[in-house]
């Protein structure tokens, strides 16, 4: 045995750590979920553990060391704690305290058994749902023997007896042997199923990284493969190189899989922190979580837990009242704060509400006008959301006392720029007296995003589709009228607006030279992005198409160009530069740095928003018939080649996104003479020419609609109506001054059985709808 | 024993240059290359080197020499900087030289400016001297960075 001062410092040390085990276990009883408390008994027992291996006292490391095994699980959150774990664990804290003082008077760990316990703590770490069942209950179960059979079998073991439970009984004549086999099999079953449960292994994040890095690759190979299938047309290629688009399609989904986790890891904090703060200001707040499962990259989970944690603290800092104001205003004097996330189309929405004051309308009108943020007359102008969202500007507080927590002025700005460099947004409702949410709407993944591919002076940009609202095109003959001047600076008036124009090859300098001339046809494309709550439209030389890319962020060298958010590799193996929206916005002054002149556009924008009018996309129908949806309805427009449709029965689909979409023809459903429906069977002739399809969700499922030809978004009253005069339609109106028939969207499905093809979740992406 | 390093050479116009060979990653013929508006002058673009986007540095601008004449194809140097791989753009490749310690100097006094940084100094070989370039200090180029930032 070691030197006696080291025992005896050991155990002065154990026996303070044991009392506070009885302690924590106790508190832990109550409340299993405290991590920190789970944390520090663990850390207790570990400590006793290596001591007791250490100074060689072997049956005391023992049972310290299946106790630490069975917190382990507990720590990982792979069992919760019971009233059995907990009486367990108590023995073991009884056992090690005998030993103690077995030690303490002899020097030596005494003759113990603590086989019995170590058994329990042993049988207790499996999950409790991968207990193995004993062949003695299973026949118990079955009716096969009674309890008392069972029993006497299981005490002839206990005494010595080495033979199995089943041949025991089988011996006895109480049970017959198949009843035995039938039980074996259910109780290989259960074994079997309990190996699944906890099959999950710990992978260096370096590995991921790279993983995710080589399928990056993959996909731009895959998409250099898919242009080459297209040129060939071979259709053994082009069979072989659409499995490898699915297979991919699939491989990159599951790799950013593994890099998914649970917002949970970062709100793990917030109860603390919202303790803390609640503390600090006499306040009584309550927190609850919805949805901590859901998953995140892992690089959006590192750049929102700041944001996250300051909106916490804000919250609870300036939404939640004192007790006593609360009971004065007939609240419970505790606070809620309930923090919800969860999956919406393809993005990850996070709300943190409050039930507290909620946001002063007038108090935030009078402060902004005070700040000379707003004139006094843009105030009266703005909406309530609007007004709301000032609090984002810099330099923006109404806390009428700053607090060492919040209040000074910094942060929220800082919060909604964080949020956006994400590609995020930030957005707040609130209800005066009954409290305020802040919603963060941000993406799943950073790595690889949707985005437009536009050309300029001869070179591919990409834009981040989130930015993107729509594209407007003037031909050559209308873009000298429509395009205007307002002392110098162009602007497009799109649906009575004005829109500033930024010419992209102006901001980027590039030279006109004769490759930006090549365009010759003289038409505009603008692209109309919005930012920062601004909108405004980008001049490109060609619109490309819609691709995703796999973002690849800018060396140091290049770090200071504000204009770009990283690179790319197109599908021909050449980079293209990714356009930062903001930063382009901010160069070209649309957004200014401060965001302190953000607001006076705002205010033209409600005036011109009022009155009800509705947006539509307007397109010719079979027979050049002009027809309308609500834009809203719209998630995209596509141009598929024929070659790329395939009849499933009698549907046409085509792969899209990974997915498989129904094409709906407008011409099959509204075609009233049935015998004309022949010709239209079969797959579209070779050589017809791309089809135009409007991409629509509906109760979930994308479907797309095939349309001869898209003419026009309009924003239009369309309040003078007329019955429909044909199934699949709506009604009639006015639109545009023209008669125009409104589509009857869940008619036109009912119609057609689009049932038959896969169900497909809404599509990931919203490009156009607004 | 004399000790010898390893240079993998280039010329500059019509200079001799070397970099050590241990940081040279590969050399590579004349790539496409994307050009990135708004980026100080010292960067010709951007290109794909097997799924890594690698920044090009013209290094006669970086060295403060002649601009290339029109239509030369530039040949790729790619050396590992701290900051990942950069691709240096030289006019010719010449041999791997083994060079001996005792025919390094420092550059001469006269060699002033930035590119005093750059040059560590030469190696006299038989019929030429040889410039030593530093690795690092031609891929950092913040001070580049920040006068063409200032200057917009």
């Amino acid at each position: 045995m070691g030197d006696s001062d080291i025992v005896q410092d050991f155990l002065v040390e154990s026996y303070e750590n044991l009392d506070r085990l009885d302690r924590e276990l106790v508190g832990l009883e109550k409340n299993p979920d405290d991590r920190e408390a789970l944390a520090s008994v663990f850390r207790t027992i570990h400590t006793i553990k290596g001591t007791c291996g250490f100074l060689g006292f072997n049956k005391l490391e023992a049972v310290a060391h299946v106790g630490e095994n069975l917190l382990t699980r507990l720590r990982d959150r792979q069992l919760t704690l019971n009233p059995e774990i907990t009486t367990a664990l108590l023995s073991m804290v009884d056992a090690v305290r005998q030993m103690l003082s077995g030690i303490e008077k002899s020097g030596q760990e005494g003759e113990r058994d603590d086989s019995l316990l170590i058994a329990t703590l042993t049988r207790l770490q499996q999950p409790p749902a991968a207990v193995v069942p004993n062949i003695g209950n299973l026949l118990i179960e079955r009716a096969a023997v009674t309890q008392e059979e069972v029993q006497l079998a299981a005490r002839q073991q206990a005494e010595g007896d080495p033979r199995h439970m089943g041949e025991i009984l089988v011996d006895q004549g109480v049970v017959r042997p198949t009843d035995v086999v039938d039980a074996l099999y259910v109780q290989q079953a259960s074994r079997a199923s309990s190996t699944v449960s906890d099959s999950t292994i710990r992978v260096d994040v370096g590995i991921l990284d790279k993983l995710m890095n080589l399928v990056g690759e993959l996909v731009l190979a895959r998409n250099q493969v898919l242009q080459f299938a297209n040129r060939l047309k071979d259709p053994g290629f082009q069979a072989a190189s659409q499995r490898l688009n699915l297979i991919t399609t699939e491989l990159q989904e599951g790799v950013m899989k593994t890099r998914m986790q649970p917002i949970g890891n970062i709100w793990g904090q917030f109860p603390r922190t919202v303790r803390d703060v609640a503390l600090g200001c006499g306040k009584k707040v309550a927190i609850e979580m919805e949805g901590k499962e859901t998953e995140l990259d892992k690089t959006i989970i590192e750049a929102i837990k700041d944001p996250l944690t300051h909106l916490v603290r804000n919250s609870v800092d300036h939404g939640i009242e004192l007790p006593e104001e609360r009971v004065k205003w007939g609240k419970d004097p505790t606070g809620r704060l309930i923090l919800r996330a969860f999956h919406e189309g393809g993005q990850v929405i996070i709300e943190i509400s409050d039930d507290g004051a909620g946001l002063n309308v007038e108090r935030i009108q009078q402060k902004a006008t005070e700040r000379g943020v707003i004139t006094a007359e843009q105030g009266t102008r703005m909406t309530e959301r609007e007004i709301f969202n000032l609090i984002f500007l810099p330099g923006f507080s109404t806390a009428a006392k700053v607090t060492n927590v919040s209040g000074r002025g910094v942060g929220m700005d800082v919060v909604k720029t964080n949020v956006e460099r994400i590609g995020g947004t930030v957005d707040v409702q609130s209800t005066l007296g009954q409290g305020t949410t802040m919603r963060v709407k941000i993406p799943l993944t950073l790595a690889i995003i949707p985005a437009l591919v536009v050309t300029c002076g001869g070179d591919r940009y990409a834009i981040p589709q989130v930015s993107l609202l729509e594209l407007v095109r003037l031909e050559a003959d209308e873009a000298g009228k429509k395009i205007e001047l307002v002392h110098g600076s162009p602007v497009y008036r799109l649906r009575g607006r004005l829109l500033p124009l930024v010419y992209l090859n102006q901001e980027l300098k590039l030279a006109l030279d004769a490759r930006a001339a090549s365009n010759g046809d003289g038409a505009v494309n603008i692209v109309v992005l919005r930012t920062d709550e601004r909108q405004f439209g980008l001049v490109v030389d060609k619109i490309n198409d819609t691709e995703e890319i796999v973002v690849k962020p800018l060396r140091k060298q290049l770090k200071t160009v504000k204009t770009f958010a990283g690179s790319s590799i197109m599908g021909d193996g050449k980079v293209a530069l990714i356009l930062d929206v903001l930063g382009l916005a901010q160069r070209a002054g649309v957004v200014t740095q401060t965001r302190d002149r953000a607001m006076a556009g705002k205010a033209t924008e409600s005036a011109a928003a009022a009155g009800e009018k509705q947006t539509f996309l307007l397109f010719a129908g079979p027979g050049d018939s002009r027809m309308a949806i609500p834009l809203n309805t719209l998630a995209r427009l596509e141009e598929f080649q024929v070659a790329q449709v395939e009849v499933s029965g009698s549907q046409w689909v085509t792969q899209y996104r990974g997915q498989i979409l129904p094409l709906v023809r407008l011409n099959v459903v509204m075609e009233e003479r049935r015998s004309k429906l022949r010709a239209l069977q079969g797959p579209p002739a070779p050589d017809a020419p791309p089809i135009q399809v409007l991409v629509l969700n509906h109760d979930g499922r994308s479907f797309g609609l095939v349309v001869e030809r898209i003419l026009d978004i309009v924003e239009d009253r369309a309040d003078v109506k007329s019955a429909a005069t044909r199934a699949s339609v709506l009604y009639s109106v006015v639109i545009g001054e023209r008669v125009t028939e409104l589509l009857d969207i869940p008619a036109i499905l009912r119609s057609v059985d689009v049932s038959a093809a896969q169900p497909t979740p809404v599509a990931r992406s919203a490009g156009v709808a607004n | 024993m004399v000790h010898t390093s390893q240079f993998c050479t280039f010329y500059l116009d019509k200079l001799l240059f070397g970099v050590e060979l241990k940081g040279v990653q590969e050399v590579i013929r004349t790539l496409d290359m994307t050009r990135v508006p708004l980026a100080p002058a010292v960067v010709s673009g951007l290109i794909n080197l097997r799924g890594q986007i690698v920044t090009a540095v013209d290094l006669r601008r970086r060295l403060e020499l002649e601009p290339s004449p029109p239509g030369m194809l530039a040949m790729n140097v790619v050396v590992r900087s701290e900051d990942g791989a950069v691709s240096l753009l030289v006019d010719e490749i010449g041999d791997v030289v083994e060079v001996e310690e005792d025919t390094f100097e420092p550059p001469p006094e006269t060699l002033r400016g930035s590119v005093r940084t750059m040059i560590i100094g030469v190696h006299k070989l038989n019929d030429r001297l040889m410039h030593v370039l530093d690795i690092e200090k031609a891929c950092q180029m913040t001070d580049v960075v920040e006068s063409a930032a200032a200057g917009r």
